[in-house]
């Protein structure tokens, strides 16, 4: 099939960018979205032009570094990340429009790239749990419920692609969070910081400027792991929590002395 | 901005409550606008509820607007500008709600129609129709004119979306969304207190367009 790309070009996060056109002809339709930029790219190095920047790693669906807004839609017309979107999903002399993720705390690196690391600030600012190191505990040793297992595992296939961040009307990157708080929330290893953990990621979010969530559901649109907007009523829910109960001074939740004792052996020991 | 909202729902729904009395008659209407006055006597100076039920309203639309502006403009900055993607194919969105597209202008439109209201029908300052002693007769004359009617319409509809939208974003943000079932509830109770609101405020001034009341 051949196609036309409309292609978002800038040479640097300060540049000005602008769309740029490429004919694309005889392409299988079982190639993938970024077989398609490989092969345009070839041309384009051969031709001694500047390639098309843009991030992949994984190809499988896992990593989430490959997210482009693909027709004005994060990853385009299926849902799911654009290495894993197939040219089936298009027609024979489409013109398809091809942009990077657009969200002021994610600055364009070049081209289709940009940089996500305000996600790892959010993470660090409470997307962890202590663990007492040592011998590993009998996987059976702490029962969680099956139902909290079951979504706590839905919400944490989210691989941190950032699409819902380009979806979000208000720029916002509610789902994400909301994403991890839930993944550590309902498990008994997330307790201990569940509360100092809402209260920082919230407040690491808006301080990276992305926008606040009102709800709106795009995002869940486009997520390719399909987390759930139920993630978001979580997040609150902690968040009200921890509010009304001390808000930002919530102590970080200390282990009890026993356990911390046999942490301190631990760390020497380590 | 989702409890001063549902502040303000709350207040919308005793207020389409109170404006249904039209149908009962003059002297019912009076007699109502009247007991909003004396209510509390003489446990409060007389106007004394209605004063503290106009603070909280005053504050919750202040703290609502606040809210409104902040969200705003958090989200123009994120967003980076106006103009976010070049490609134009998908401008509605993927599975938003027309609704939610209306909240920051319908939230004007509000605004604006509020101001109006009060100086027509609270302070009387302005008087289309006639001026007129009794609310009842007052908002009789004002909305025997057609253009005021319509004005009025944009208004309240504008609020049904606001409204729709509104309650299922106000009770996902105080974290009452948490199941499938729970977000089928939430769309159905949205829609339901929507279509009350509008058509409860609607019927009076088409009751009284055409005739039916005078
Ligand atoms: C004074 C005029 C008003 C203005 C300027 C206004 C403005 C807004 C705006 C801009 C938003 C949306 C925030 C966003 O999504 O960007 C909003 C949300 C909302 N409004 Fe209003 N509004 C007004 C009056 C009202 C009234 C009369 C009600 C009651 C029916 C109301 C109930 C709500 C609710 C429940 C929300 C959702 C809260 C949330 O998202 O958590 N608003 N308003
Ligand atoms: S919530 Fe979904 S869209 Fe957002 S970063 Fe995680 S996987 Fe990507
Ligand atoms: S390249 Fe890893 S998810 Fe697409």
């Amino acid at each position: 099939m051949d196609i036309t790309l409309r292609v978002w070009r800038q040479a640097n996060s300060r540049a000005k960018g602008k769309m740029a056109v490429y004919k694309v002809n005889d392409i299988s339709e079982h190639m993938s979205f970024l077989e398609v930029l490989d092969v345009l790219n070839e041309r384009l190095t051969l031709q001694g032009e500047d390639p098309i920047a843009f991030d992949s790693d994984c190809r499988e669906g896992i990593c989430g570094m490959c997210g482009v807004v693909i027709n004005g839609v994060a990853h385009g017309p299926q849902q799911t990340t654009t290495c894993q979107l197939h040219m089936r999903s298009f027609s024979d002399g489409d013109v398809i429009d091809v942009e990077p993720w657009r969200a002021d705390p994610f600055p364009v690196i070049k081209d289709l790239v940009v940089d996500r690391s305000a996600f790892d600030r959010i993470i660090q600012a409470g997307g962890y749990i202590s663990a007492p190191t040592g011998t590993a505990p009998d996987a059976h040793a702490t029962p969680v419920p099956k139902r909290d297992a079951d979504r706590a595992f839905d919400a944490a296939t989210c691989i941190s692609c950032g699409a819902c961040v380009a979806a979000c009307p208000n720029g916002s990157a509610m789902l994400f969070t909301a994403a991890k708080i839930t993944h550590l929330g309902l498990l008994p290893q997330g307790q201990p910081e569940r509360y100092s953990r809402v209260v920082g990621m919230v407040a690491q979010h808006d301080v990276e400027g992305f926008g606040g969530c009102t709800n709106i559901g795009e995002c869940t649109a486009v997520c390719p792991k399909e987390i759930p907007f139920e993630t978001i009523s979580r997040l609150n829910r902690d968040l009200i929590s921890a509010l009304t109960h001390g808000g930002s001074h919530w102590p970080k939740a200390a282990p009890r002395r026993d356990e911390l004792e046999e942490e301190e052996d631990d760390i020497i020991g380590f | 901005m989702a409890v001063t909202g549902l502040i303000l729902i709350g207040y919308l729904l005793a207020h389409m409550y109170g404006n249904l009395k039209i149908f009962a008659g003059p002297e019912a209407f009076n007699a109502y606008a009247h007991h909003l006055r004396v209510l509390g006597e003489p446990l409060l100076p007389r106007t004394g509820a209605l004063w503290i039920l106009r603070a909280v309203l005053i504050v919750s639309v202040l703290a609502h607007m606040y809210a409104a502006f902040n969200l705003w403009s958090r989200a123009h900055n994120a967003r980076g500008g106006t103009r976010r993607y070049y490609s134009n194919k998908t401008r509605t969105g993927v599975q938003r709600t027309y609704a939610s597209y209306t909240l920051r202008w319908g939230g004007l439109v509000i605004l604006l129609f509020v101001i109006y209201h009060l100086l027509h029908l609270t302070w009387n300052i302005i008087h289309p129709g006639g001026a007129a002693a009794e609310p009842y007769e007052r908002v009789v004359n004002g909305f025997q004119i057609w253009s005021v009617v319509l004005a009025y319409t944009i208004a309240v509809i504008a609020v049904g979306f606001h409204v729709r939208h509104g309650v299922w974003s106000a009770l996902t943000t105080l974290g009452a969304n948490t199941s499938t079932l729970a977000r089928q509830r939430l769309n159905i109770g949205a829609y339901a207190v929507a279509g009350v609101l509008t058509v409860g405020f609607l019927l009076p001034p088409f009751a009284i367009l055409f005739g039916f009341v005078d």
